[in-house]
């Protein structure tokens, strides 16, 4: 059962914000989480070098490069151009496939939510593409595509594709019907009601839509990087550079990529939270 | 005319421990004394209960009326063993539930507490969850428990809903059950959190009357909290008025309307004297509740 | 309304509540109202159209036209004839034994990596969701992992799990593992305040709570947890096969392209996709079988 300290603070609404460092400093939860992780990476490290003091190494753990090693290897690549390369190639792919799956998704869902004979006739053939995994279609693309970087950009879009069409559906579905006859009865026209009511109804779902749509999106980015294995480091991407550090042998390289490609996908993230709680000022936590 | 109530199981009076010769009960006497209770969340104190003291007779229906969200709960929270106090203590029969080096009084069963938006487990059907309690505490076997649940509520007039689950049965059903699940306890007292806050008149007048009934038959101690004063006067034997937060003692009437009552009481001269009497008090705190603005808290 | 049922119950014979129960639901009468409807509607012919309207186009796209790109995809025609032919001209069609073994490996794979994220998981979400101190110091962990993508994993988990079948198993499972915690967690954490303190009140010890409260509470978030779960598994299953296999339909995908043969890869999708569509069912089949309570719930509400 939850701690009753915990239970309270959701009772009261807080009054006063105190600064938000004294607040982060003066919780036991962010110490813990701190030690934890503190842990974790010592852990790491003595099982990775476990054969240096016993002479034996332990199974799988031992295989692990440390993380000392890792930090050693980052400090390396860190002030090569290759590597920030490779961040950007990564993040334009990303972004390219996953702006345009916006731009079709949101219009794509709302007219399926809107217009009962659209989703009729669009939503079954939509329902038996949707259960093939993104990736699968990684092949089928590098044949149609021209080049290697449409093809990537084509299964980059399909990944986010479905996630955000299927949330913005739901999210106009379930807009509240009292809304719109709240919006009618003050002589609202159906254009005020699809730009007033049913659009910032939808927002919060395709926010939702978008940030999972974004994890999928780096998925999918990276295994057409590592399957398609596009040119030099440069231009191949994050994925590339983990998969040339892979065939290279460089297993703290590899650690390295994932943990960049960890913090991308978090910076994007980030930003589409950020974003949508700007376009989004009532769904602010108070 | 009456209308016939369907009977609320419980303990008969002859068959209860608390019941003395005199026929008076003796159990679920509470006394709270100088409680005060300070929240801080933020680094911020907020003040809930503000040194609240009364005491309540063991088979009083004591009813406390207050604007929503002033401190209300916060005490029956405390009686209940939810949270804990800042200072003051609290007794049940002489026993000390919470004070000076017990902040926090333990969960029991002789004190449960039939929540304002309901609490029936909604993966446990009816019987289920009536026979909880007795199975839980290693009271009863399962199949016992189940029979005795089946039993209690068919004498409530529920007998054909002990195998639905409580999200197929109307509100006034659940909270009827949920009566039912804390009678099964025999508890001391009996701590209802607003239980007819959500519920239309007609259902909550039925609602009264079905609990006016569970009372008379068991005369077990009602500490009821509300913000509607007629079901206070309706159904209380003293209305304590508190005031917007911090909650403190306002003022407090003694209901004389004759038990049992039933709903022509409603319409009783006498029952409108006591609403004249208590309705500017109430009023007073609403208004000040209402211009603090703040957001009710559920 | 229903809730007027009930007053009357004093002067109504209680045998005739159960009758007057089953016409009261709005729910109900709501679902039937919309089946009509659905049925007189042309609802069941647009589909119909809808589905034949993106087979001709696809058709028309790729064997009526033959437009410059499209002719390298097989279209409907070539795909079915093949998938049903006796003797496949590219190696794989439901007559040939090849084409179960990928299907059974993969669903081998799937089974062992989802029971495994599954028996992991949700006592892990569990202890979580429940235990605020546990939550404190594995929550940070979970959340620093867990914006690592599955396939940057890919080369970790060759290099530490040797073979072929090791190391697809761990990445789908790994994959499954984050969604299957994290759902149970949330699942713990939004069960109502109000049902511990119920519980408490009735005499229930720590372990009972566990028992009756926080395991079923959580068990609608933990279902939805599980059928998001295996669709991940699936879709990190497919790459690892893609990138590292022996047998399975993303290596079956992969290699057809690699080897120019489009049928098989065309059939190896839409094989994918329907074996993925069924696992999720049976997931939710599962589901609703263990959660009568809220299935019922649900339906009253008409949904």
């Amino acid at each position: 059962m939850a701690d009753i300290a915990h239970v309270e603070n959701r009772i009261m609404p807080e009054r006063v914000k105190r600064s938000r460092m004294s607040k982060v400093l003066g919780n036991a939860e962010f110490w813990r989480g701190l030690l934890a992780l503190v842990v974790f990476v010592l852990l790491w490290e003595v099982g990775a070098r476990w054969k240096e003091f016993f002479g034996y190494s332990l199974p799988y753990v031992g295989l692990l490069p440390p993380p000392s090693d890792v930090a050693v290897a980052w400090t390396k690549v860190l002030p090569k151009w290759g590597y920030w390369e490779s961040w950007y190639q990564s993040f334009k792919r990303v972004l390219s496939g996953f702006i345009a799956a916006m731009i079709i998704g949101i219009p794509f869902g709302l007219m399926l939510a809107v217009n009962r004979y659209f989703r009729d006739i669009f939503f079954p053939p939509f329902e038996v593409l949707r259960p093939i995994p993104p990736l699968a279609w990684v092949p089928a693309s590098l044949i149609f595509w021209p080049t290697n970087e449409m093809s990537i950009a084509f299964v980059t879009f399909l990944g986010a594709f479905f996630t955000i069409v299927i949330n913005v559906l739901g999210g106009a579905r379930s807009i509240d019907v009292r809304y719109l006859r709240a919006a009618q009865s003050m002589g609202a026209t159906q254009w005020d009601l699809f730009w007033k009511i049913i659009l910032p109804g939808t927002l919060p779902s395709i926010f939702t839509g978008a940030a999972v749509g974004m994890g999928i999106t780096w998925e999918v980015v990276l295994a057409a990087e590592m399957i398609s294995g596009g040119g030099t480091q440069g231009s191949g991407g994050l994925g590339f550079f983990i998969w040339n550090s892979y065939m290279g042998g460089s297993l703290p390289q590899i650690v390295v990529g994932m943990i960049s490609i960890g913090i991308a996908g978090y910076i994007s993230s980030s930003l589409i939270r950020m974003i949508g709680t700007h376009f989004m000022p009532w769904r602010r936590m108070f | 005319m009456n209308i016939a109530v369907p009977r609320m199981p419980g303990p008969g009076r002859e068959g209860q421990p608390g019941a003395n010769a005199t026929g008076g009960p003796t159990r679920g006497q509470i006394s709270i004394r100088n409680v005060t209770k300070i929240y801080d969340p933020e680094g911020v104190n907020v003040m809930a209960v503000d040194n609240c003291s009364m005491e309540i007779a063991a088979g009083e229906v004591c009813m406390i009326v207050g604007p929503s969200g002033c401190g209300k709960t916060t005490l029956l929270n405390a009686i209940a063993g939810f949270h804990s106090i800042t200072s003051g203590e609290i007794y049940l029969d002489g026993e000390l539930l919470c004070g000076p080096g017990k902040p926090k009084a333990e969960q029991g069963a002789d004190r449960i507490v039939v929540f304002q938006h309901g609490a029936l487990f909604p993966w446990m059907t009816l019987a289920e969850n009536v026979a909880y309690g007795p199975m839980v505490q290693g009271k009863l076997r399962k199949r016992e428990a189940i029979e005795k649940a089946f039993h209690m509520l068919a004498e409530a007039g529920l007998g054909d809903f002990g195998g639905k689950y409580p999200g197929e049965v109307s509100s006034g059903m659940a909270r009827r059950t949920e009566i039912v699940r804390a009678l099964i306890n025999n508890p001391k007292v009996l701590l209802l959190d607003e239980p007819y806050r959500a519920m239309d008149a007609l259902t909550k007048s039925i609602m009264h009357e079905s609990l006016l009934e569970v009372y008379d038959r068991t005369k077990v101690t009602i500490f009821f909290i509300t913000h509607d004063l007629d079901e206070a006067i309706f159904l209380g034997d003293r209305v304590h008025v508190v005031t917007t937060r911090p909650c403190k003692l306002k003022k407090t009437v003694d209901v004389t309307l004759s038990r049992p009552r039933n709903y022509q009481a409603l319409s009783s001269e006498e029952f409108r004297l006591l609403v004249e009497e208590i309705n500017g008090a109430v009023h007073e705190e609403a208004i000040k509740a209402f211009q603090s603005g703040e957001r009710e808290m559920a | 309304m229903a809730t007027m049922a009930t007053p009357g119950s004093g002067t109504t014979p209680a045998s005739d509540l159960p009758t007057r129960l089953r016409t009261k639901p709005t729910g109900f009468a709501l679902f039937w109202h919309q089946t009509k409807t659905s049925l007189a509607s042309p609802t069941p012919y647009l589909t119909a159209f809808g589905i034949f309207l993106w087979f001709f186009t696809y058709w028309l796209l790729c064997e009526g036209l033959q437009l410059p790109r499209f002719v390298k995809i097989p279209g409907p025609v070539t795909i079915f004839s093949e998938w049903f032919s006796m003797n496949p001209t590219q190696g794989i069609s439901i007559f040939t034994a090849e084409y179960y073994h990928h299907i059974a490996v993969s669903c081998r794979r799937i089974a062992i990596a989802f029971f495994l994220a599954t028996a992991i998981g949700v006592p892990l979400g569990l202890l979580m969701g429940w235990s605020k101190k546990f939550h404190d110091y594995s929550f940070p962990i979970l959340e620093t992992l867990r914006p690592i993508p599955i396939l940057a994993w890919v080369p970790l988990a060759i290099l530490m799990f040797k073979g072929y079948e090791t190391p697809v198993i761990f990445l789908a499972t790994l994959a499954s593992l984050f969604v299957t915690t994290l759902n149970t967690m949330l699942g713990v954490q939004s069960i109502d305040e109000a049902y511990f303190r119920a519980a408490g009140c009735l005499g229930a010890k720590k372990w009972d709570v566990f028992r009756h409260v926080v395991v079923p509470g959580a068990l609608p978030y933990i279902f939805t947890g599980l059928q998001i779960s295996i669709g991940v598994a699936w879709f990190s299953l497919v790459a690892a096969e893609m990138v590292s296999g022996d047998f399975g339909l993303g290596y079956l995908i992969l290699s057809s392209y690699v080897n120019g043969v489009t049928v098989p890869m065309v059939i190896g999708m839409l094989t994918l996709g329907f074996v993925g569509w069924f696992t999720s069912i049976i997931v939710r089949m599962i589901g609703n079988r263990l959660m009568q309570w809220h299935v019922r719930a649900l339906a009253l509400q008409g949904r």
